[in-house]
């Protein structure tokens, strides 16, 4: 059950292109498993931007100095992550969490490989720690468009039975993208399931290499939010139920994380003939 | 655990304001609601707040079958508001009616269902279905719908369809549940079309649905929303909303109003309520602050309080009384005072 909780900035730091943000959130951390995600206030009190700021949680830990912290990684893509950007230790600032649902983990020991693209990798790495607590291979595979924009995979090698990293540009690893070199670590590893987390075009060639292997795939999706919580109904996408019947699900309440071969990639950003309530009789109303 | 308790207990201790509001019939305990289409049907708010210490719970607009609704992008961020164009994607009625509504009943939340049609007698039909069920407590009819028999013709732009809708709805209605309309800003003469939902049986109305939008997305230089148009919210539209509570109050002040357009604190409830709102509903800031309904009525109770209320009622329309004419007592009624000293004109440098 998320809280909303007035949290404080412990630190920040530049990692690559990105910031790595660290709050103070007192029962959040306690509440946190790898793959949810936190919703943030941005602006302040009187802020003209009324919409939160989700991102998926990096780290956590239960009982710092401070009390509970969680830390995340975001990129500036605009004028709420410019500011977020700008906070300082001590600012405070108004968190939910945590949100969405988690990666699930395999109840036996298996060989998991976890691909990352981007500032993907955040929500990779505690995984990867629950993985190998519980007995698991974790191998990793990392891309990017280049070497500054790539997160974590120092932690990754560190945690890791192997890592491989591609980027666009060729600044770190083989030039090329995680999909160039994933059937070869699949295939190496006898992996058994594979977790991913970046963009949605990167997601489906995960997805879609995987179910060719007949290896399940939980994918951590990205889509633009408003709320967070559930109650807004915009982040949705096309996604195949256990009825088999397909519905415009929430990715913040019934994802982020799903099963990459249950997303009907194709349709993604559409509303697909055969989805539940399409199509529609009229064209109106909000 | 213990952060959920803290705002749980935060409903209670509001001060010594009698908060109750009638909207056609029915005593609601407060004047504060959430808004339609921003709390859903309450479910995923009360992990934040116990809803029932709200006025209402307004619902989502639910249609008879279940609707995808529109494709993504369906959200764009606009300064102090947004544009949505969700498509009232929805279970339809029979799945609200076993779990959304039926979960409020039990909770024993106020719910005030909204409904949306395509035609007449799909809105008719929608009544039918909701007559006699626990929970229901109020109906909200959106009528900003698109009336499929009328080239699409949005009901609530035309006083006539407006008011099929309406009566369509209030027949198929008990009498002890209130039917409000909920009026839609882009009309030329608002008061017009409230006159007419009224007319046609509406008990009350509620002011205002989000106003069309639309954004452009500068880089890919096509509409941000794949929707194209979009209904505005927020504290952008909050002067609007307040103007659109006045008219339709001046035109008829005896009849209820739910009020709403950008409602964020307390005293932009009060706005509402000295305009002619006798209770508000907190839509799109639920979005940023989901705790938001029980702080606004909070922070209402005491902004009524310090103005010197003892009940909620006594505020309603009160921006709207006449200007008070400053009659001064005579300060020298018999004309005995002394006389003010002769003074020295006053004099002034030489302009520079």
């Amino acid at each position: 059950m998320p809280v909303q909780v007035q949290g404080e900035v412990l630190s920040m730091r530049r990692v690559g292109a990105y910031n790595a943000m660290t709050i103070v959130a007192p029962g959040i951390a306690e509440l946190t498993k790898p793959g949810h995600f936190v919703a943030l206030q941005v602006g302040g009190p009187e802020s003209s931007m009324l919409l939160r700021r989700a991102f998926a949680i990096y780290d956590v830990k239960e009982r710092g100095v401070y009390g509970g912290t969680v830390e995340f990684v975001f990129s500036i893509h605009g004028k709420g992550t410019a500011w977020l950007a700008a906070r300082r230790p001590q600012d405070k600032l108004d968190v939910v969490g945590p949100l969405g649902k988690p990666f699930r983990l395999p109840k036996g020991r298996v060989n998991a490989t976890l691909v990352g693209g981007g500032y993907g990798s955040a929500p990779l790495l505690p995984l990867a720690k629950a993985l190998q607590d519980r007995g698991c291979r974790v191998d990793f595979v990392l891309g990017a468009a280049s070497v500054d924009r790539l997160f974590g995979q120092l932690d990754a090698k560190r945690m890791s039975s192997s890592i491989a990293v591609t980027t666009d540009d060729g600044s770190l690893g083989e030039q090329g993208r995680v999909s160039d070199v994933l059937p070869q670590v699949l295939d190496r590893t006898g992996a058994e399931v594979v977790y991913a987390c970046g963009p949605m075009a990167m997601l489906r060639a995960v997805s879609e290499l995987a179910a060719a292997r007949g290896i399940p795939a939980q994918v951590a999706v990205e889509e633009s939010m408003a709320c967070g919580i559930g109650v807004c109904m915009t982040c949705v996408l096309p996604v195949v139920g256990d009825d088999g019947i397909s519905r415009m699900v929430r990715s913040c309440v019934e994802g982020p994380v799903f099963l990459g071969d249950r997303v009907r990639w194709d349709d993604v950003g559409t509303v697909p003939d055969d989805i539940l309530g399409a199509p529609m009789s009229t064209g109106g109303g909000h | 655990m213990s952060e959920l308790t803290v705002r749980r207990s935060e409903v209670r201790g509001l001060p010594d304001v009698d908060l109750t509001t009638q909207l056609g019939g029915v005593t609601f305990p407060n004047p504060v609601f959430t808004a339609s289409g921003c709390a859903a049907a309450g479910q995923e708010l009360q992990q934040f707040f116990d809803v029932t210490a709200l006025g209402g719970v307004v619902t989502k607009s639910i249609m008879l079958a279940p609707r995808s609704g529109r494709p993504t992008p369906r959200m764009a961020e606009t300064p102090s508001g947004m544009l949505n164009s969700i498509g009232l994607q929805g279970p339809g009625i029979d799945a609200f009616l076993d779990h959304d509504l039926a979960w409020l009943a039990e909770r024993g939340a106020r719910a005030v269902v909204s409904i949306a049609g395509g035609t007449v007698d799909e809105y008719a039909k929608l009544a039918n279905r909701l007559r006699g069920r626990p929970g229901l407590t109020m109906l909200e009819v959106n009528i900003s719908c698109p009336n499929v028999e009328d080239r699409g013709q949005v009901f609530a732009c035309d006083p006539v369809a407006a008011a099929a809708v309406v009566q369509a709805v209030r027949r198929n209605t008990d009498s002890r549940i209130p039917v409000f309309a909920k009026l839609s800003p882009d009309v030329t003469d608002i008061a017009e079309i409230a006159r007419s939902c009224v007319d046609a049986g509406a008990d009350g109305l509620s002011v205002i649905n989000t106003l069309l939008g639309m954004a452009i997305d500068t880089t890919t230089m096509r509409p941000v929303l794949g929707g194209v148009t979009g209904g505005l919210s927020g504290p952008a539209i909050r002067p609007v909303a307040v103007r659109c509570v006045w008219q339709v109050h001046q035109a008829l002040p005896d009849v209820p109003i739910l009020g709403m357009g950008g409602i964020r604190t307390g005293l932009d409830a009060l706005e509402f309520i000295l305009a002619g709102a006798s209770a508000v509903s907190v839509g799109t800031t639920v979005f940023g602050d989901p705790t938001a309904p029980v702080r606004v009525l909070h922070e209402l109770a005491h902004a009524l309080a310090q103005r010197g209320f003892d009940r909620l009622e006594d505020a309603v329309g009160l921006a709207h009384r006449p200007p008070e004419i400053y009659i001064p007592e005579d300060p020298d009624p018999v004309g005995d005072d002394e006389p003010l000293p002769a003074r020295e004109p006053v004099s002034f440098e030489k302009e520079r």
